[in-house]
């Protein structure tokens, strides 16, 4: 008898999950992205026709290709996804959104979308696969490579990185964090409660590009990030009713364990590991983050939770029903509107 | 021969008999002073009355202080363009009062305060009205002194050439709302003024309105932005996405302010969802998206933006993603002349982008066709699953037009081949496939789904990327070129789809003349004046790019074809001889771009000159 697949709560195998071969460099980091969110949504029995793929331009930005193939995707223009994603959330709020990016994408041409995305809490999955370079341009400088780092044709980079985590905070994020590429089982946890939030989710994932910036001197470098990485907590990602062990939520002021209820009523559960912190603390995430930026500190983890805001749609007031399923009659006025429009400008 | 379309006042005024219903005033006063509230009355006082009225506003790009000038024309034969001079001035603003002055006809009227200093002239009659004096007797609030000083020309305006203070009382009262305090502060100043003109003035001059009865019945008074934004409320647009701009910016706030009638009557909600963006790539972004999750989408802007929105305006008509795109335009660069008017937007519309790209563009030349194509271009967009611009102007959109109310969409919202679960399902059945970019009825118009329908096959790829009728991603040329090919048959279908040209005249004059958008009212009163001079004329407006074909055979059945543009390079003209291999020689571009809307003097001196009458 052949193996039976292994299937998830819709019946479906991982392999239904993909999405068409990838034509990245062999070994780059984003391909490994690819198959932390393949996993991801395979474990939480996501409905891909609820869900949109969204990227802007680069290497990163292919990568919706090779995921979730029964899934609508857009692949628009360099670093303006997120004005897109706004558009298509407002048009049917029921979509589940992911939106994949580079660090170039997002942190140069795309860096004032990205903080107006944010700020408007557009509700999606922002992931950004961080290589420190641009890859498909062939090796630049991208805003967040190091300041002295070394790169074969650019020489030295004189200028400070630019923290995209600490940036989505500043600009009203409600849900930051970051990992590692090579950190599957927590990009992953993630990735999870990421899609669990109500709002913009940034996740900037540190993903090696090995043909541009995998060399010795880099700090985006697998090698770096195995041995540098320091995750803050141990975390856990509980799907809605299966609710972690009460007994182990600690105290309110020890941070040994935090819990947190996500909107769709799952829960992370966070075990303190490399640094003390809580990610319901702005300031201490901010803090964090700059700390690691002053230190070199490779730091992973939920950075920051908040409580969402109201999403666009909500700020906008528009209906529950997505706009897209509004009937005809609903969206052209009668005629009787029209008249009384016209008696109004005689 | 130049043809003197105006004369001076006394040539018009033969034997002492008045001129009724036939001249212009300009009201000079500074920005920001309220003198749009009593120029508002004055045109809404004549529009009762039923005399055929249109005012337009030249105001400068400044929110307080500088000069701006409203002329009024009411003319019986119903001409509706912007005069080449006006017959009356009231000088308000000291700043501009000589050249006012200067810029009147022989015979003109000046109604000036009293005390000004400004040069005279003997051969224009003077009327001096104690402003400030009046101003201060009515005891009004210091705060509102300035504003209700623009009412004492209203009143003096009223008395002189005959507006019945009933009609004006009534204007005012509907101006606020129906509120009868406010109404009544600018009321009294206008009864002092008229009260005080009446009893202190000798009238020398012939001109005076004299009511229509029937006249203007039904009409109604709108600017071209207010007709655009209702427009795309009844056509449905669901996700609205803009940047501020002048002359743009009134267009989105009329959606605003009617957002009301896109109300939820079961949970109060918005059925349109309008979204202020933080820059124009991000509206023009937005709405892509919207459009691609199978929305009614659009944003309103003007050249700039137009300019920033390049790259997405190509993947729009790369991807075939329908959304729609107001341009008002203004003229040049950055700020530029932000409160004038012209027609050069018009090649940059057409091809906006990366190259190869030929969009739909709409050219509405009055506020009823602002209207139609406001929700006219949602239908379009998604019935050829692409970008349309609707190329208004500054003229158009913020000034106000007299019309016949608009007519209720005489179609339902047309989807074009969108596919929903059961019609993909019904497809499938049918052709055993679907390919998003297969041209299964040879209109070049492929069949499309939107995110969220629950069949396995219902997902695509969209990307900018080369791409082959399947959405797979391909750098083949001969992929490319069958898709571009594709494209460009779906929009060359459209050249006979799309609102057709407008033709007046019967057809077989020699002379024809070809344009495009609001330089129509001039057009149609110069014809007038030609024709009088012997020199009829067919007249054919182009309302839509990519052109039909009758426009070719127009220029082809007419011996001399004059091309009028509001714009500096004739772009219009470029666009033609671009598209034809036949001989156009015998069409001559008259292009303007001067900043201001077309006279019926201009072209009348530019079409005699060449014809050499
Ligand atoms: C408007 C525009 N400018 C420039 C480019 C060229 N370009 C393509 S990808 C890219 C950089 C991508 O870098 P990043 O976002 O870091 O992605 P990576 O390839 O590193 O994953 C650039 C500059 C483009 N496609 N569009
Ligand atoms: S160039 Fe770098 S980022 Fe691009 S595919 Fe290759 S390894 Fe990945
Ligand atoms: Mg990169």
């Amino acid at each position: 008898m052949p193996p039976v697949a292994k299937t998830n709560a819709l019946g479906l195998s991982r392999e239904e999950y993909k999405g068409v071969k990838s034509t990245l460099c062999p070994g780059c980091g984003h391909d490994s992205i690819s198959n932390q969110i393949i996993s991801a949504m395979y474990d939480l029995g996501i409905n891909q026709h609820n869900l949109i793929k969204l990227s802007g331009i680069g290497c990163s930005s292919k990568t919706p290709a090779y995921f979730l193939g029964r899934a609508h995707s857009f692949n628009s223009v360099h670093g303006r996804m997120p004005s897109v994603a706004t558009g298509a959330t407002l048009a049917n709020r029921n979509l589940f959104a992911i939106g994949v990016s580079g660090d170039g994408d997002t942190g140069s041409i795309g860096m004032g979308q990205f903080k107006h995305l944010v700020r408007r809490n557009v509700p999606m999955v922002y992931i950004i696969e961080n290589n420190g370079v641009y890859g498909l341009t062939k090796g630049q400088f991208s805003a967040t490579s190091d300041a002295g780092q070394v790169l074969k044709y650019y020489g030295k980079n004189e200028l400070p990185a630019i923290d995209l985590c600490l940036e989505a905070i500043v600009g009203g994020a409600t849900f930051v964090a970051r990992s590692f590429s090579g950190d599957a089982k927590q990009a992953q946890t993630l990735i999870k409660a990421a899609m669990s939030h109500r709002g913009t989710a940034v996740v900037d994932i540190i993903s090696p590009c090995v043909t541009f910036n995998n060399n010795p001197g880099s700090n985006k470098s697998y090698d770096y990030g195995k041995e540098n990485e320091i995750p803050i907590h141990e975390i856990t990602y509980y799907e809605r009713g299966a609710v972690p062990d009460r007994e182990e939520i600690t105290i309110e002021g020890d941070y040994d364990v935090i819990t947190v209820e996500l909107h769709d009523g799952s829960h992370v559960r966070m075990k303190k590991a490399g640094r003390d912190h809580d990610p319901r603390s702005r300031a201490q995430a901010i803090t964090l983050l700059e700390k690691a930026q002053i230190e070199q500190e490779f730091i992973t983890g939920l950075i920051y939770y908040e409580e969402p805001r109201p999403t666009l749609a909500d700020t906008l007031n528009i209906t529950d029903v997505p706009l897209v399923h509004l009937p005809d009659d609903k969206l052209r006025p009668s005629k009787d509107a029209l008249l009384t429009l016209m008696e109004s400008y005689k | 021969m130049a043809l003197n379309v105006q004369p001076a006042v006394q040539a018009r005024a033969q034997d002492g008999k008045p001129i009724i219903n036939d001249f212009t005033i300009v009201a000079a006063t500074k920005n920001g002073t309220g003198s749009q509230t009593s120029n508002n009355v004055l045109v809404m006082s004549l529009f009762r009355m039923g005399i055929p009225v249109n005012g337009k506003n030249l105001f400068p790009s400044n929110i307080k202080g500088l000069p701006t000038w409203y002329s009024i024309r009411a003319s019986k034969d119903g001409y509706v363009a912007r005069p080449a001079h006006n017959d009356i001035a009231v000088v308000m603003n000291p700043e501009t009062a000589d050249e006012d002055i200067q810029k009147l006809p022989s015979g003109g009227v000046c109604i000036i305060p009293q005390g000004s200093t400004a040069a005279r002239r003997d051969d224009v009659i003077f009327y001096d009205i104690p402003v400030d004096a009046l101003v201060k007797e009515s005891g009004v609030n210091a705060d509102l002194r300035e504003r209700v000083a623009n009412m004492v020309y209203v009143g003096a305006v009223a008395y002189l050439f005959e507006i019945p203070l009933d009609v004006i009382w009534q204007v005012l009262l509907d101006n606020f709302s129906g509120k009868e305090k406010p109404a009544k502060i600018n009321y009294d100043m206008v009864t002092r003024a008229y009260e005080w003109t009446k009893a202190n003035i000798t009238k020398q001059d012939p001109f005076k309105y004299e009511p229509i009865p029937g006249g203007n019945a039904g009409k109604i008074v709108i600017t071209g932005n207010e007709a655009g934004g209702l427009g795309a409320l009844f056509g449905g647009v669901q996700v609205v996405a803009w940047y501020p701009i002048t002359p743009s910016t009134s267009l989105i706030d009329a959606m605003f302010e009617n957002q009301g009638i896109r109300k939820d009557p079961e949970t109060g909600k918005n059925t349109i969802a309008i979204m202020q963006a933080e820059d124009e790539i991000a509206a023009i972004g937005a709405i892509i998206g919207a459009g691609w999750a199978g929305a009614r989408s659009m944003t309103s802007t003007s050249g700039p933006g137009i300019s920033l929105m390049g790259e997405f305006a190509g993947l729009a008509y790369f991807a075939e993603i329908p959304c729609v795109v107001w341009d008002v335009t203004r003229i040049g660069p950055s700020t530029g002349l932000p409160t004038r008017t012209g027609q050069g937007d018009l090649i940059q519309l057409y091809t906006l982008s990366h190259g190869d790209t030929h969009h739909i563009v709409l050219i509405p030349s009055s506020v009823k066709e602002a209207f139609e194509f406001g929700w006219r271009a949602q239908d379009i967009a998604e019935l050829y699953q692409t970008i349309v611009f609707v190329m208004s102007d500054l003229d158009l959109g913020m000034n106000n037009w007299m019309s016949d109310p608009f007519d209720y969409p005489d179609q339902p919202l047309n989807r074009g081949k969108t596919l929903d679960l059961e019609s993909l399902t019904a497809f499938l059945a049918e052709k055993g496939e679907w390919y998003r970019y297969k041209d299964y009825d040879g209109d070049g118009i492929p069949y499309r789904t939107i995110p969220g329908i629950d069949h396995p096959k219902a997902a695509y790829f969209t990307r900018g990327t080369g791409h082959t009728e399947r959405a797979t991603y391909s750098e083949r040329s001969e992929d490319w070129v069958a898709n571009l090919s594709r494209i460009k048959r779906k929009i060359n279908n459209a050249r006979t789809e799309l609102p057709q040209p407008v033709v007046m005249g019967d057809g077989q004059a020699r002379v024809g003349i070809l344009s495009y958008g609001t330089n129509d009212p001039a057009i149609i009163e110069a014809r007038d004046y030609l024709a009088a001079q012997g020199i009829p004329t067919d007249y054919m407006r182009i309302r839509a790019l990519p052109l039909s074909p009758d426009v070719q055979q127009f220029i082809d059945s007419h011996e001399r074809v004059y091309l009028l543009e509001n714009n500096f390079d004739a772009q219009m003209a470029h666009i033609i001889r671009g598209e034809t291999d036949k001989d156009t020689r015998h069409m001559k571009a008259l292009a303007l771009g001067d900043s201001m809307p077309m006279t019926a003097k201009w072209i009348v001196d530019q079409i005699t000159e060449s014809e050499g009458k």
